[in-house]
């Protein structure tokens, strides 16, 4: 740390970062006490978030669901992740979240220092993790608990969505819109660069999905990440599309050839 | 890390206590078990108080069998697991709280409970104390066993069968170890602290073993 300071203390801005550079990258190719790097991040700017995806390949069951998806995310972008029933949305959100292997391919996320990508994003799927015996709150609670990073509080995150007057209500008594907006609050309560959403506007009103598109452009504006699964348009700034196709017939049979299950 | 724990456990005995888990039912179970035996085997006093602490312990390691199936598979089926998972906290952490969670929930009522259920088995006040105290110490090594399996066959629909056939074998020394500790303290050859250490000893290493293990199985499912 010593060494570190004495580099600090000479000359301007813009050529200490220049010779600071070289002693960075070795700093984080070697994963050289994190504290120190992060203190040099500090002077330098911590270095821009990316996530890069390269040839990711899935196949689950002996069938291959898509192959060669490659894409590029950078902070203050959006990415809309199209294409028809069962052509593997879900599942290459499932896969950027952690819960599924990849088959093949790469995933790398910089800019995020020692975190994984699990850490780094938030996933509201089909599955909203919410537990029906609990009250809206309570469930906000632990997730946010459990997720680290606070943000807003439980009942500012509830009230974005318009939600308070439910706040200690049992989600069970929530019908399927309400529940979804309780899951959606959750990006909320919990700072994360990430954010996956599959249908996240299934079950909302219009009302509700401009809330949402309004949460999702702020959260872009301020260099964020987001992925979203969905069938509908979306009025997001920096919005790019991928479109996930079925990979050709023949290509399946080579593949269950070559033992691929 | 330790919060994450907490409030992990918080959450899990909340769950259960609005759910009317697998605590209660536990523990109806227990009380079912030690009320049958005694009409079955008739009214042979000496009997009875002989094989009592067999009984009890038998009726504990089927009683916490209960509720196993549902640990980590309500989770999984709506989606809370991949909340846990997305966690800074590793995955350990998060079994080893639900592990405990269920011992809180299963293990304490049914070592609280077991000098009353001993009078129908006509226990001594020593043989009493005695379970309560093996009970008390053996049901950790029973809930992280139980665990493993618990991971094991969480995506799977109907598991609960499958989860007991591989956890039982597990059991076993736990079991061997619980009765003999009971037996030594109702007098006999052995020190009560011979056995005793080793269901200790059995505890602990189940803890780790457990907690691992039920980590690295929620791992490679999916």
């Amino acid at each position: 740390m010593d060494v570190n300071r004495k580099w600090l203390s000479r000359a301007p801005i813009q050529k200490r970062t220049a010779q600071l550079k070289p002693r960075i990258d070795h700093f984080i190719q070697t994963r050289y006490i994190n504290k120190i790097s992060s203190k040099v991040f500090h002077f330098y700017g911590a270095p821009s978030l990316q996530l890069i995806v390269e040839n990711l390949k899935c196949i689950r069951g002996g069938r291959r669901i898509f192959d060669n998806v490659s894409f590029k995310l950078e902070e203050g972008q959006s990415l809309v992740v199209t294409g028809r029933n069962g052509a593997g949305k879900s599942t290459l959100l499932a896969i950027l979240s952690g819960r599924l292997k990849a088959s093949g391919g790469t995933i790398h996320l910089s800019g995020v220092q020692d975190r994984t990508l699990p850490e780094c994003l938030h996933l509201i799927g089909h599955k909203e993790a919410l537990k029906a015996v609990m009250t809206a709150r309570e469930n906000l609670d632990f997730a946010a608990e459990i997720l680290g990073n606070p943000a807003l509080s439980t009942l500012e995150a509830l009230e974005h969505v318009g939600l308070v007057h439910a706040a200690d209500m049992p989600v069970a008594y929530l019908s399927a819109g309400q529940k979804r907006r309780v899951a959606l609050a959750r990006l909320l309560v919990a700072h994360r660069p990430l954010w996956l959403l599959d249908e996240p506007t299934s079950a909302l009103d219009t009302a509700s999905q401009k809330i949402l598109f309004n949460m999702m452009n702020k959260h872009v504006e301020k260099g964020g990440m987001i992925m979203a699964a969905t069938h509908q348009e979306m009025p997001l700034v920096n919005l790019r599309e991928l479109r996930i196709e079925r990979p050709a017939p023949q290509e399946i049979d080579s593949d269950m050839m070559a033992g691929g299950f | 890390m330790f919060r994450i724990i907490l409030s992990l456990i918080i959450r899990d005995m909340k769950l259960s206590a609005r759910i009317g888990g697998s605590g209660a039912l536990g523990l109806i179970f227990f009380l079912m078990l030690v009320t049958l035996i005694p009409f079955a085997l008739g009214p042979d006093l000496n009997l009875l108080s002989k094989i009592g602490p067999a009984i009890l312990w038998i009726a504990a390691v089927l009683a916490t069998l209960i509720g196993f199936d549902r640990l980590f598979q309500a989770d999984e089926e709506d989606g809370s697991l991949d909340l846990m998972r997305s966690s800074p906290a590793p995955l350990e952490a998060v079994v080893f709280a639900k592990a405990i969670a269920h011992w809180l929930g299963t293990g304490i009522p049914l070592a609280i409970a077991s000098p009353l259920f001993g009078m129908l088995v006509a226990l001594s006040p020593e043989g009493m104390l005695a379970m309560s105290v093996t009970l008390l110490v053996g049901t950790p090594a029973l809930a992280f066993i139980g665990t493993i399996g618990a991971a094991l066959t969480c995506s799977i629909r109907r598991g609960g069968l499958v989860l007991a056939i591989l956890v039982l074998p597990l059991m076993i020394p736990t079991l061997i170890f619980g009765v003999s500790a009971t037996n030594a303290a109702l007098g006999g050859t052995i020190a009560f602290m011979t056995p005793f250490l080793i269901l200790v000893a059995l505890s602990l290493i189940f803890m780790v073993i457990g907690t691992i293990g039920a980590a690295a199985a929620l791992r490679i499912s999916d």
